[in-house]
């Protein structure tokens, strides 16, 4: 029955992870190009001026830096902790959160400001369907 | 334009009460609230209610109907964590534009226990803990963590509101809690999302509270005696800032409605006696003394080091014991702040009276993101 739902590749675990025909999945923002706010996902006008029909979209960077983040010990029932939930700036604009791997959690090893990579890979998790998803990490960058 | 001014105030103690009904609850509030101000259902030209969880069922109405059906208009308001003020300042406007001369606000909410956010909802998959955690404990650790960031506030800092504000409502018989939390049970209790403890996460309680609110005219026929006059009365929603959407921005809207709420009033923070603020996280108290102007940016950290925003202090925050140990019932909240300013504005505080309390400012946040500012002022 998963099967014959599920198709073909993963599909993006949020609409603005963008997985090409060929080459390599990447993030999606949207750019105004009045006030050139960046946003994840579309909309009708810019959220910061308003204007019309002035979003692009554009590719993210998958380099960034750490912003700020929280380690999370308590969640709902079936979602593994403790873990990072991290809000990272990316280079060129766009900011996103996301969880942060490969450190411990730990406040004396997580530095903020700490270069940050966006990577990809399938998660952990199907949909009642069978479907696999692509999802995004961050992880420390040397 | 007339100013308007609160006759009578009240809230239920803070709790759990899982056998009663929200109308239930809130008629409490509203009854508490008329013989407060010695008046009668049948004196309200109109009621404003603000509850959260069941804003599809007709809250006020259901209200009316326990307390009496005068056939009054009714509006129902569902804001977030600005659901009580909201009600509060559409009841305020009413009076504000001459349409009413007296009328009741109330705010009622029933919680049940556990985590507020994160729910997901959305297509596929649940992305709570797969992209981060939106939940609300983890949201206001990050904001913390900004302030940290830019101004090296430490996580014994942000636990020390959580000692203040326990320490405060074992004067306030109205809150959910009256313990002694010291700094090393603050800190060692368990971590929900890194720096917030639960200690430092606001108590989910049931609980109502209601204010009648009146015109200049029908204010001095009445008596100003115990009144207290609403100075200012903003409601804000969050302009765009960068991060926003991964990091809902309670910094800039509240600065936004500080702003203009002094202008309204036409007083600095420096004159306000007691503030009541919304601590719905300890690492949340921290930001909003900046973002009401309490200290200057950079601080707040020294602030509660100092105890200046304890009971006794240059200008005491959350003596009720705030949404940390008093509770936070969404809908009840901004109200119950009401309730607070003009107990000490009146001087029937008790043990936790501010001397002298002349200004007083509540301030609530809702993420979404609505932020809610009234100031107060002692009349008599």
């Amino acid at each position: 029955m998963a099967e014959q739902g599920a198709a073909k590749g993963p599909l993006p675990v949020v609409d603005f992870l963008k997985i090409p025909d060929r080459g390599e999945p990447y993030l999606e923002g949207h750019r105004c190009q009045k006030c050139k706010a960046v946003f994840l996902g579309r909309r009708e006008a810019c959220s910061k001026c308003g204007t019309r029909g002035a979003l692009e979209a554009v590719r993210l960077s998958n380099k960034g830096e750490l912003y700020v983040y929280s380690i999370v010990h308590r969640s709902f029932p079936g979602i593994e902790v403790p873990y990072v939930s991290a809000v990272v700036d990316l280079e060129g604009g766009g900011t996103v959160k996301g969880n942060l791997i490969g450190i411990d959690p730990d406040p004396a090893k997580i530095k903020m400001g700490m270069p940050i990579e966006v990577i990809y890979k399938k998660a952990p998790r199907k949909d009642a369907e069978g479907n696999e998803y692509l999802t995004y990490y961050f992880q420390p960058r040397s | 334009m007339t100013d308007v001014f609160v006759l009578g105030v009240d809230m239920i103690k803070f709790g759990r009460f899982p056998e009663q009904t929200v109308p239930e609850l809130g008629a409490k509030a509203a009854l508490m609230a008329l013989d407060d101000a010695g008046l009668k259902i049948q004196d309200m030209e109109a009621l404003y209610c603000g509850n959260l969880y069941q804003a599809n069922a007709m809250v006020g109405q259901r209200v009316l109907q326990e307390i009496g059906q005068t056939g009054i208009p009714v509006v129902n308001c569902a804001n977030a964590c600005a659901t009580g003020a909201t009600a509060f300042r559409e009841a305020w406007m009413a009076i504000k534009a001459g349409i009413y001369d007296l009328v009741i606000a109330v705010g009622v909410e029933q919680m049940g226990k556990g985590l507020l956010g994160g729910g997901g909802g959305g297509r596929g998959i649940p992305k709570e803990g797969l992209l981060g955690s939106g939940t609300m404990p983890t949201v206001f650790a990050e904001a913390g963590m900004e302030h940290s960031r830019k101004y090296g506030t430490t996580f014994e800092q942000f636990a020390k509101v959580s000692v203040k504000n326990h320490h405060h409502s074992t004067l306030n018989p109205k809150a959910m809690y009256q313990i002694e939390t010291p700094l090393e049970m603050v800190m060692n209790a368990e971590m929900i999302s890194y720096p917030n403890t639960k200690l430092m996460c606001s108590v989910n309680v049931d609980g109502s509270a209601a204010a009648v609110l009146a015109s200049e005219r029908k204010a001095k026929q009445l008596g100003l005696k115990r009144a207290v006059r609403v100075k200012a009365s903003v409601l804000t929603s969050d302009p765009w800032t960068d991060r926003d959407l991964v990091m809902p921005d309670v910094n800039t809207c509240t600065r936004l409605a500080a702003k203009k709420a002094y202008e309204m009033a036409g007083i600095g923070p420096e004159e306000l006696s007691l503030v009541e603020l919304h601590d719905c996280f300890a690492t949340a108290e921290i930001l909003h003394y900046e973002n009401l102007g309490l200290c200057k940016d950079g601080e707040a950290g020294r602030m509660i080091d100092q105890g200046q925003t304890a009971l006794g202090g240059k200008i005491p925050v959350n003596v009720s014991g705030g949404l940390l140990s008093k509770g936070h019932p969404l809908g009840a909240t901004g109200i119950a702040n009401i309730y607070e300013v003009s107990t000490h504005l009146r001087g029937e505080a008790g043990k936790r009276q501010v001397p002298n309390a002349r200004f007083g400012l509540t301030h609530v946040i809702g993420l979404g993101s609505a932020c809610a500012v009234h100031v107060l002022e002692k009349v008599a």
